[in-house]
C-alpha cells in the first residue's frame, strides 16, 4: 500500500512537471467551455420562444437539466474518449523506452503495486479536469434550477468511464514503447466500444443486445439521466478490472521477452 | 552468495545464454567479462528478477530468484547499462523516492541518503535535475540508488561504460571501495578494468561460461612465457635452452652485441627456469634477463573464447 503510494506520488508529479496534463486539460475546458455555452444560449432562446407562446408551454418541456446538462455530459464523456489517452500513452510506454522500467521492477514492488499506481495517478489527473467542469453545473445553478442528485449521477459516471478509459489507455501503452503507437491504439479501441451501441439495428437479435451491452456509451446514458444502475456500476468496474489483469500479462509477456 | 545452476535463456528461438553455472562467494567481486552480445546482460537480468530464465536455476542468499523474488530483489542493487533513472527529478527527490520503494525505514531514510550521498560524492548536486547532470554524475546517482537498501549483491552492467578516463578511475575506485563486505558482479568488455577491480572473473562466450577463475589462477594455471637475455653464442644458446626439459617453443627476439634475446614458452604446467638459469651459468654465459610474461588477461580471454572453438581469432 505504501509503494502505491510513493509510486502514484511520482507518477503524479511527473505528470504535472512536464506540459502534458496542462496542456490536455487547457484543451478539454475550451472545448467543453465552447458547448457548454452554445448548449445554454441554444436553450435560453428555445425557452424565450416557448414561453412566448402559450400553445407551445402545453406541448414542449422546458428543463435545464434534460436540455443543457446531460447532453454536455455525454460531451464530456466522449471528449475524454479523446483526451485520455493522451494522458496514458506516457505511462508504460515512456518508462519501456527509456528503460526505468527494468529498474522498476528489480526494486522490491509487485507489478500489481506499480499497474495500479499509474491508473490512479492517471485516473486522478482526469478527476482534477473533470472537476474544473463542474464550474459548468455551478453557472447552471445560478441562472436556473438543476436537479442536484441527475448532476451527481451524471459525474459519478464520468468519474467511472473515465476509469474505464484510463484501464485502456494503460493497457495499450503496457505493450509498445512508442507513445504514438499507444495513443492511437487506444483511440481506436475506445472508439469501437464506444459504436457498439451503435449496433442495435444492424445486428440479429440475441447478438445486438451482447454487443450493446458491451458498449461504453449505453451505460453512459443512465447515468447522465441521473439514474444508477448496479448493472452499469459493474460494468465499469468489471471493465477496468479486466484490463488492469490484461495489463498486467502484458507486463508479464514483457519480461519473459526480456525487451526493457 | 550467489549459485546460478544450468542457466538457460532463449529469446523465441535464438539462445541467448546456454547452460551458464557459476557460484559467487560472500564478498567476492566478480567480472563478468565477454564481447558484446555474448550474454552478459542477459544473465544479469535473470540475476536481478527483471526476466525469467528458460530453465535452470538461480539462488541469491538462498532465494530463488523466479519464487522468492521479491526477497532477492530486498537484498540486491542493480545498475543497468542505460542507467534509466528518471530524469525528470531532482537527485534528492530521486534517492528518497527509490529509498522508500526500497523499504528503508522513515526514521533512518535522511540519514541513509545522506551516507550514499557521501560515498558516491554527490552532495554538491542534491538540488539538481538529474537529466541535465553530466554523464559521470547520473551514473553515480544510479549507483546511489543501487546502494540504497544496504544491498548484499551488488549487480553492475557496465558501470564504466561511456564515462571520460577520470570518471572512470573515479568510479572504479567507487566500486573497489564498496567491495569487502558486499559480494558484486559487475560486466564489461574491457579487459583491464577486471583486473583492477575484481578478484575474479568469468568469461562468457556466445552465451557459455568458457572460464572461471580467480585472476591469479588465471594467470598461472596456463602456459608461461619467459623473455630470456643470454650473452653468449647464440645458436648455441637456443639449442641449448631448447633441450632444457619443460621448455617448449624458443624463439629468438632480438640479437645483441654480446648474445641474444630468447622468447621462451614452457610446456603447460612446467616451470623450468630453475634448469634454465643453472644451464647458462653451467655453460659459461652470462644470464642477463630472465623476466616472466604472465598471460595478460586479452591472452586468456582470447584463448578460452579460441579453444572453444566459437571465436576464431
Amino acid at each position: 500500500m505504501r509503494n502505491i503510494l510513493t509510486l502514484t506520488q511520482r507518477e503524479l508529479r511527473s505528470y504535472f512537471q512536464s506540459p502534458i496534463a496542462y496542456a490536455v486539460i487547457t484543451v478539454f475546458l475550451v472545448v467543453t467551455g465552447v458547448i457548454f455555452w452554445l448548449r445554454f444560449s441554444f436553450f435560453y432562446q428555445y425557452s424565450l420562444e416557448v414561453s412566448r407562446n402559450p400553445y407551445m408551454m402545453q406541448q414542449y418541456e422546458i428543463n435545464v437539466t434534460e436540455q443543457v446538462l446531460e447532453p454536455i455530459f455525454y460531451t464530456i464523456s466522449f471528449l475524454s474518449l479523446f483526451v485520455i489517452p493522451m494522458l496514458t500513452m506516457r505511462s508504460f510506454s515512456e518508462d519501456k523506452k527509456s528503460g526505468a522500467i527494468e529498474l522498476l521492477l528489480t526494486y522490491p514492488v509487485r507489478d500489481i503495486e506499480v499497474a495500479l499506481s499509474k491508473l490512479l495517478a492517471c485516473f486522478i489527473v482526469y478527476a482534477c479536469m473533470i472537476a474544473l467542469t463542474l464550474l459548468y453545473p455551478a453557472l447552471t445553478a445560478k441562472l436556473s434550477n438543476p436537479e442536484t442528485a441527475s448532476v451527481v449521477m451524471g459525474y459519478v459516471g464520468l468519474l467511472l468511464s473515465g476509469a474505464a478509459f484510463v484501464s485502456v489507455g494503460m493497457f495499450i501503452s503496457s505493450m509498445t514503447e512508442n507513445q504514438i503507437i499507444a495513443v492511437a491504439t487506444s483511440y481506436g479501441l475506445l472508439l469501437l466500444f464506444w459504436l457498439l451501441g451503435a449496433t442495435e439495428d444492424s445486428v440479429p437479435p440475441p447478438y445486438n443486445t451482447v454487443l450493446t451491452d458491451l458498449s461504453l456509451f449505453n451505460h453512459m446514458e443512465n447515468f447522465a439521466r441521473g439514474v444508477l444502475n448496479t448493472r452499469d456500476l459493474v460494468y465499469y468496474l468489471n471493465f477496468v478490472i479486466l484490463f488492469m489483469f490484461l495489463t498486467l500479462r502484458s507486463l508479464e509477456v514483457t519480461k519473459w521477452k526480456g525487451k526493457a | 552468495m550467489i549459485e546460478v545452476e544450468h542457466l538457460t535463456k532463449y529469446y523465441g528461438q535464438t539462445p541467448a545464454i546456454r547452460d551458464v553455472s557459476f557460484t559467487v562467494e560472500r564478498g567476492e567481486v566478480l567480472g563478468f567479462l565477454g564481447p558484446n552480445g555474448a550474454g552478459k546482460t542477459t544473465t544479469m537480468r535473470i540475476l536481478t528478477c527483471f526476466i525469467p530464465a528458460t530453465s535452470g536455476t538461480v539462488r541469491v542468499g538462498g532465494f530463488d530468484v523466479f519464487t522468492q523474488s521479491l526477497e532477492v530483489r530486498k537484498r540486491i542493487g542493480y545498475l543497468p547499462e542505460r542507467v534509466p533513472i528518471y530524469k525528470d527529478m531532482t537527485v534528492d527527490c530521486y534517492l528518497d523516492f527509490v529509498a522508500r520503494l526500497k523499504g528503508v525505514p522513515s526514521r533512518s531514510r535522511k540519514t541513509k541518503i545522506d551516507e550514499v550521498k557521501t560515498n558516491c560524492g554527490l552532495h554538491d548536486v542534491s538540488g539538481r535535475i538529474i537529466g541535465k547532470l553530466s554523464r559521470g554524475y547520473t551514473q553515480r546517482v544510479g549507483l546511489a540508488q543501487a546502494l540504497l537498501n544496504d544491498p548484499e549483491v551488488l549487480i553492475l552492467d557496465e558501470p564504466t561504460v561511456g564515462l571520460d578516463p577520470k570518471q572512470i578511475v573515479e568510479i572504479r575506485n567507487l566500486i573497489r571501495s564498496l567491495a569487502g563486505k558486499r559480494t558484486i558482479i559487475l560486466s564489461t568488455h574491457i579487459l583491464p578494468e577486471v583486473s583492477m577491480i575484481c578478484d575474479s572473473v568469468a568469461i562468457i562466450n556466445e552465451g557459455r561460461i568458457v572460464a572461471k577463475d580467480s585472476i591469479s589462477n588465471l594467470h598461472t594455471g596456463r602456459q608461461m612465457r619467459i623473455t630470456l637475455g643470454v650473452n653468449g653464442p647464440p645458436e648455441k644458446v637456443v639449442a641449448a635452452i631448447s633441450s632444457v626439459e619443460g621448455v617448449g617453443k624458443v624463439a629468438e627476439l632480438q640479437r645483441t652485441a654480446t648474445g641474444v634475446r630468447l622468447d621462451v614458452s614452457f610446456k603447460p604446467g612446467a616451470d623450468p627456469r630453475p634448469g634454465i638459469s643453472a644451464l647458462v651459468v653451467g655453460s659459461g654465459w652470462e644470464l642477463i634477463e630472465l623476466r616472466p610474461e604472465g598471460l595478460s588477461l586479452e591472452d586468456i580471454f582470447i584463448r578460452a573464447t579460441a579453444e572453444e572453438g566459437e571465436v576464431e581469432q
